[in-house]
């Protein structure tokens, strides 16, 4: 497997000014993301995650470090502003707030944005536009006005504007947590809908356990480091850890832990709560007949 | 919340006049603008009316939502109205009360001009706000104005903040009733004191909403890069503009419409406009 994006001991300040000191929000940052991969990047707030995507979409540059994108070394010194954005084409970014990343009125229009920016013909932006708009199951408002929709519809039509630009990589900046539980259900089955079936790499920073646990890895961060990583099972398999870093597992997890440290005999990787609740169950009766 | 300003605002819908190219849009506005500035008689400002009634018609949106366009403007109009009806002197005298002095020329001065501004508000609404979105209305725009290119206007960045900022103003709006709920909940008043006092209570509104604006183009900024948004040059456009002979015919409807106001003012100027 090729991997689209490359980090090594990667660190990045942010200025301080008369008041403030200035902070350092990464601290040697190293990993390496596989082409088609889904991964999710777990940590609170202040965790320097999304300072990390910040760099990874090169809208900052590490202080020190190396990163290359697409294979190509974005820190060395001969890069320039033409490499920059070709590496844009391929790694694209969806905000928080769906509000303050919708350019124009029209959701069709805002769609296009991207591609027009690429410089496509119309017809190859007409086609691209539809596809996009049909992906994320919103062709039916290709008219309307983007300021009527909901903030998971919204976030749909964002989603809509990278993937109309073919991007290998979409990196997903806490993009679920301005929305409700109806909203973030819809955009995280768009996630995983174009990972497995489009191919596309996913980055996905939350401080949503459920969310990260959908992934097929998890990156923790604390206070700008990396303190885990590895598949969902192996992260929220040490609990203890996780809450040392004052970090929650899903309440499954959390759940089955807690009953397992109390004599009974369950699996603590199951995130599902259907699935979750037929094994208590089993487990239950196990003991009830055991009991006689 | 939101259909508290319709002013402005895009309306969908598939009518003849929705789909003219809107550079053409522009340019019948600005011709009926004209041709409303032109018209001075009775008969003019009927045969106006008339257009008027036929173009709303033609958009199929509900007249009721116009109507509600003029709702920002009712002062204006109203104040207009009363200054011609009391100050125009004419030789007709309906009504003598104290110093006041109604003329019947005042009178039909007042209603052609209340008509003349209703026009003017329904000739940009109908063919530019709301038949055209508003990407449509800069892109057409930047097209006519592009010539001025040569003489280093920004044409592309005047038409791109035009974007944005039609595009910010249903969030910002909604941003400001919230920040008014949220001090409301805090104690502040806004409705009671003098005019000072009521002025003051506007800073706790707009420090927050100029925070937050100056937050949101941030944001914005840093999204339009992502989304390798460089400058005007090298881009293209989803719909190019084109011409067809719809545009055409409208565009001539217009000039001869035009012409039949200035006939009409010539051969029946029935109670012609004291201007």
């Amino acid at each position: 497997m090729n991997s689209i994006i490359k980090a090594e001991n990667l660190f990045f300040s942010y200025p301080g000014d008369e008041d403030n000191k200035p902070v350092r929000a990464l601290n040697g940052v190293s990993f390496e993301i596989e082409e088609g991969s889904f991964t999710a990047i777990l940590g609170h707030n202040g965790s320097g995650k999304s300072t990390l995507a910040k760099l990874m979409c090169m809208i900052n540059m590490p202080e020190s470090g190396k990163l290359w994108v697409m294979g190509k070394e974005m820190t060395s010194d001969d890069v320039t502003d033409s490499d920059i954005l070709s590496a844009r084409r391929e790694v694209g970014m969806v905000f928080q707030n769906p509000d303050n990343q919708i350019v124009a009125t029209i959701v069709e229009e805002d769609v296009a944005f991207g591609c027009e920016n690429l410089g496509l013909p119309p017809s190859e932006i007409r086609a691209r536009v539809d596809k996009a708009l049909s992906d994320v199951g919103m062709s039916k408002y290709a008219r309307h006005p983007a300021t009527d929709l909901s903030g998971g519809q919204k976030q749909r039509v964002a989603i809509a504007g990278v993937i109309a630009m073919k991007r290998r990589c979409i990196i997903f900046d806490e993009s679920t947590a301005m929305l409700d539980p109806m909203g973030r259900r819809e955009v995280m089955s768009i996630i995983q809908k174009l990972n497995k079936e489009e191919g596309i790499t996913v980055i996905l920073i939350t401080h949503h356990m459920n969310e990260a646990a959908r992934a097929d890895r998890i990156i923790v961060m604390n206070e700008g480091r990396i303190i885990g990583d590895g598949s969902p099972r192996e992260i929220f398999g040490d609990p203890e850890r996780m809450w040392e870093a004052d970090l929650d597992v899903p309440q499954t997890t959390e759940l089955l832990y807690k009953l397992k440290k109390a004599g009974l005999d369950l699996p603590i990787d199951v995130f599902d709560v259907n699935t979750t609740a037929v094994k208590i169950a089993a487990e239950i009766r196990k003991k009830i007949s055991e009991r006689g | 919340m939101k259909s508290d300003i319709v002013f402005g605002q895009y309306v969908e819908g598939r009518s003849p006049i929705h789909k003219l190219d809107a550079r053409i849009k522009i340019i019948i506005a600005i011709l009926y603008i004209v041709v409303i500035f032109l018209a001075k008689s009775v008969s003019a400002f009927a045969l106006l009316a008339l257009s008027a009634g036929v173009f709303v018609g033609m958009t199929k949106i509900s007249p009721r939502l116009i109507m509600r366009s003029m709702k920002s403007l009712v002062f204006i109009i109203l104040f207009t109205a009363i200054i011609n009806i009391f100050w125009m002197t004419g030789d007709t005298l309906l009504l003598k009360f104290w110093v006041i002095e109604i003329y019947l020329e005042g009178v039909i001065n007042a209603v052609l001009i209340v008509l003349r501004i209703m026009l003017l508000i329904i000739a940009t609404s109908v063919f530019m706000t709301y038949t055209t979105t508003p990407l449509a209305l800069t892109d057409a725009l930047e097209h006519l104005l592009s010539p001025l290119k040569k003489i280093k206007v920004p044409v592309h960045e005047f038409a791109m903040m035009m974007t944005i900022a039609l595009r910010f103003i249903p969030t910002l709006i909604d941003e400001t009733h919230k920040i008014i709920n949220a001090q409301t909940a805090r104690g502040a008043d806004f409705s009671s004191g003098n005019i000072i006092k009521r002025a003051k209570a506007l800073i706790p509104i707009l420090i927050p909403l100029f925070i937050s604006a100056f937050r949101r183009a941030d944001e914005l900024a840093t999204a339009m890069e992502c989304r390798c948004y460089t400058g005007g040059e090298g881009r293209t456009r989803m719909n190019v503009p084109k011409t067809a002979t719809r545009d055409w015919v409208f565009l001539g409807c217009l000039v001869l419409l035009g012409g039949a106001v200035v006939l009409l003012n010539m051969y029946f100027p029935i109670y012609g406009l004291g201007v």
